[in-house]
């Protein structure tokens, strides 16, 4: 990337959506994007769609991770459609956890990122994040000095 | 090196021609060294280093030794190491209970028909997340509901969930957290087909609050002290009216899957289980009344060895727990009845028919573990609810293992094993540990309180996880021998019911709630929030007083919310 370097590390939030609560998963990838350098917003799992899309507006993230066990990426697009509404479709989603083949075609289409899927390593998510933060941020320096 | 926790008078040593010993290990040490060179012992997941062989120098006790009485003894007697029934697996094997749960009540019948047909041997039933967090079908994205368990909220739906299974004759495990509800609904099916209580036999499941707030957040919570005097209450009520019913199952399994190693999963359910004695002696019950039904529900992961030494460690601390902490005379407190369930953890997307030798291995370690009961997973279950083809061959393993294998012609088979009984010693040493620091902290209640049982899953998950990142820890398929992604299989995963099946469940709970009787509703929510604000009456007797007039799932949580709070996680990364 050519631009200046970002005034502070990526900031991320991890959260959970829908109904499940194993957050094992959530908890490790937190952890890990912590360690490496990264800002990291973590909620308790159970949010309300309308509240994730409030905490990536007023918290200003980059990347909005959404850890799914259960069947809760189904919503999923319910949470692009809620982001866009509030012009917030810049924020790159990415989802972790169990999402069937079928599913990951659907998010996709829906906007969805990046799925990572059970066994993907600490290296392939800490690199992805911090690569769709890097895009997202330079994105939006660009718009504000436009 | 490998010495019981428990010093007392039993290391009398063993007579051994020294010098043969001596001279044959020597000789063995050299070459192995030339061998191996420095290449250090590997430890298993609970941190044990393991060697190369064992010997009578690691465990020597012996037949008639005072040593072996004191560590093994015989099954049935303490300290039950070897089994807690004199006759084990030869006289009854095992109850074959696999979970089942999706879409509507419709959809659980049939597939609990086929599970019955293919060899299960009793009920399970997993509810709808939705129900898990306290929702009724109506008060829920309908995208989610009956994607992970069946749709269950009114006495209406359990009738048909249980239509034509033999209530009274069949064990039935609910994963039914507290306030209980679904056991309500099935005593209410129950009083409708006119079967007595007193037959009602099974379990209820996920009754363990503790392990809730520890581990799996996934259930509706009561703040910790509702949590505390509910559970309470639905012991009192299944002593009185459920002589047949396990009202307790303390759960390793939550925390295990939470990433505690098997020795602390084994340490933290202990802890668990004395928290509950403790509170039930405290209310005045002979721990005789009580201890004969408390249950527990473990992991099985694949570290084979180490979780047959987990689960005959668990059993020797239990037996004398029981009869040492608590005062317990009745041989049945003292028995370590527990439901094992082969772990997810360990499953894996890459290639997932791997996951049934995965699962063969994770349940042969629990049976030869002496487990009472057994759920074996689904090879699919790392992609969706089970395919019914997939859950099919996890019974059929089952089947295989009880009845092909002669795995259950010996009790404790793998007992008398130089490493065997060594990594036991050394399991219960860890184990102890783990109860000792919750001890020091107050007891389980105070240690979940104070975020302790959530610091070490936590700790642990992140440890295991960088093992296996290093390659430190070999998953096949995983981070070892992969696949490219286009020569992977198939993988095929259930689809959420149709939505217009889901439609219609929601409009049946809508009829339901209309056309039921409105004043004996109202009656019995009524009768329920005075029972929650006195401290006299039995919160569960209303709630099964409620579900019998036709209050819902849904209702019943809400009522009791109001009245106790609502749980939070307490503690983040």
């Amino acid at each position: 990337m050519t631009h200046s370097k970002p005034s502070h590390p990526p900031r991320v939030l991890v959260t959970k959506i829908g109904l499940d609560g194993h957050d094992r998963g959530s908890r490790v990838v937190a952890a890990f994007l912590r360690d490496a350098g990264m800002d990291v917003l973590y909620t308790p799992p159970w949010q309300e769609i309308a509240q994730v899309v409030r905490l990536a507006e007023e918290e200003d993230v980059d990347v909005i991770g959404i850890s799914s066990l259960a069947t809760d990426h189904l919503l999923i697009p319910k949470l692009m459609r809620a982001l866009k509404k509030s012009g917030l479709e810049g924020i790159p989603v990415v989802v972790g956890g169990i999402v069937p083949d079928e599913d990951e075609r659907k998010l996709r289409k829906a906007g969805v990122k990046e799925i990572f899927h059970p066994g993907a390593s600490r290296e392939e998510i800490v690199s992805k994040v911090a690569e769709l933060a890097g895009e997202a941020r330079a994105a939006k320096e660009k718009e504000v000095l436009a | 090196m490998s010495k019981r926790a428990k010093p007392e008078g039993s290391t009398k040593p063993v007579p051994l021609p020294l010098s043969d010993f001596d001279d044959a290990r020597a000789r063995w040490r050299a070459e192995v060294q030339a061998g191996l060179g420095d290449k250090a012992n590997p430890r298993n997941r609970s941190g044990i280093e393991i060697n190369a062989l064992y010997t009578p120098q690691d465990w020597p006790g012996g037949a008639g030794d005072a040593r072996y009485m004191d560590a093994l003894g015989f099954p049935g007697q303490p300290p039950m190491t070897r089994g807690i029934y004199p006759t084990m697996h030869r006289g009854r094997t095992w109850t074959q209970r696999q979970l089942i749960g999706l879409g509507v009540p419709e959809d659980y019948n049939a597939r609990l028909k086929a599970i019955l047909a293919h060899g299960g041997t009793a009920v399970s039933l997993i509810p709808c997340n939705s129900v898990y967090r306290g929702y009724d079908a109506d008060g829920v994205p309908p995208e989610i509901l009956g994607t992970c368990g069946v749709t269950v909220n009114s006495v209406e739906d359990m009738t048909i969930c249980l239509d034509g299974i033999p209530l009274g004759d069949i064990s039935t495990s609910l994963n039914d957290p507290s306030p209980f509800t679904l056991l309500a609904l099935e005593l209410a099916v129950a009083r409708r087909r006119g079967i007595p209580w007193e037959r009602i036999s099974g379990t209820s499941n996920q009754s363990d609050y503790l392990s809730h707030f520890v581990a799996n957040h996934m259930f509706f919570r009561l703040a910790l002290p509702g949590a505390r005097r509910v559970l309470l209450d639905h012991i009192e009520f299944a002593r009185k009216h459920l002589p047949q019913w396990n009202p307790l199952s303390v759960v390793g399994q939550h925390m295990q899957q939470a990433g505690a190693t098997p020795a602390e999963a084994m340490g933290l359910t202990l802890s668990s289980a004395i928290q509950y004695a403790t509170d039930c002696v405290a209310r005045g019950w002979d721990p005789d009344q009580v201890l004969p039904r408390f249950t527990f529900f473990f992991d099985i992961s694949i570290s084979f060895f180490e979780e047959v030494a987990k689960f005959r460690a668990g059993r020797r601390i239990w037996a004398e727990l029981t009869r040492e902490r608590f005062g317990a005379k009745d041989p049945r407190s003292w028995r370590f009845k527990f439901h094992g369930q082969t772990s997810g953890v360990d499953l894996t997307r890459e290639q997932p028919l791997n996951n049934i030798p995965r699962v063969t291995v994770q349940a042969m370690a629990g049976i030869l573990g002496g487990l009472q009961s057994l759920h074996t997973d689904s090879y699919d279950e790392v992609l969706s609810v089970p395919t019914e083809k997939a859950a099919r061959i996890a019974i059929a393993t089952q089947n295989i293992l009880k009845e092909e294998a002669h795995l259950t012609d010996v009790i404790d088979p793998l007992g008398g094993s130089y490493y065997v009984e060594a990594l036991t010693d050394q399991m219960e040493e860890k184990i102890r540990a783990v109860i000792a620091r919750i001890d020091a902290a107050g007891g389980m209640y105070a240690a979940v309180e104070a975020g302790i049982p959530q610091q070490i899953c936590g700790d642990s998950a992140l440890a295991f996880q960088q093992k296996v990142d290093a390659g430190a820890e070999t998953i096949v398929g995983l981070n070892k021998y992969r696949l490219p992604p286009e020569a992977d299989m198939e993988r095929e995963a259930l689809r959420p019911p149709p939505r217009r099946i889901i439609e219609a469940q929601i409009k049946r709970l809508k009829r339901f709630k209309a056309e039921r009787d409105q004043d004996a509703v109202r009656r019995a929510l009524d009768a329920l929030a005075r029972a929650a604000q006195s401290a006299d009456e039995n919160v569960f007797e209303k709630v099964v007083e409620a579900a019998c007039a036709g209050v819902t799932h849904g209702e019943i949580c809400a009522g009791l919310r109001k009245a106790y709070g609502f749980g939070q996680p307490l503690i983040v990364p």
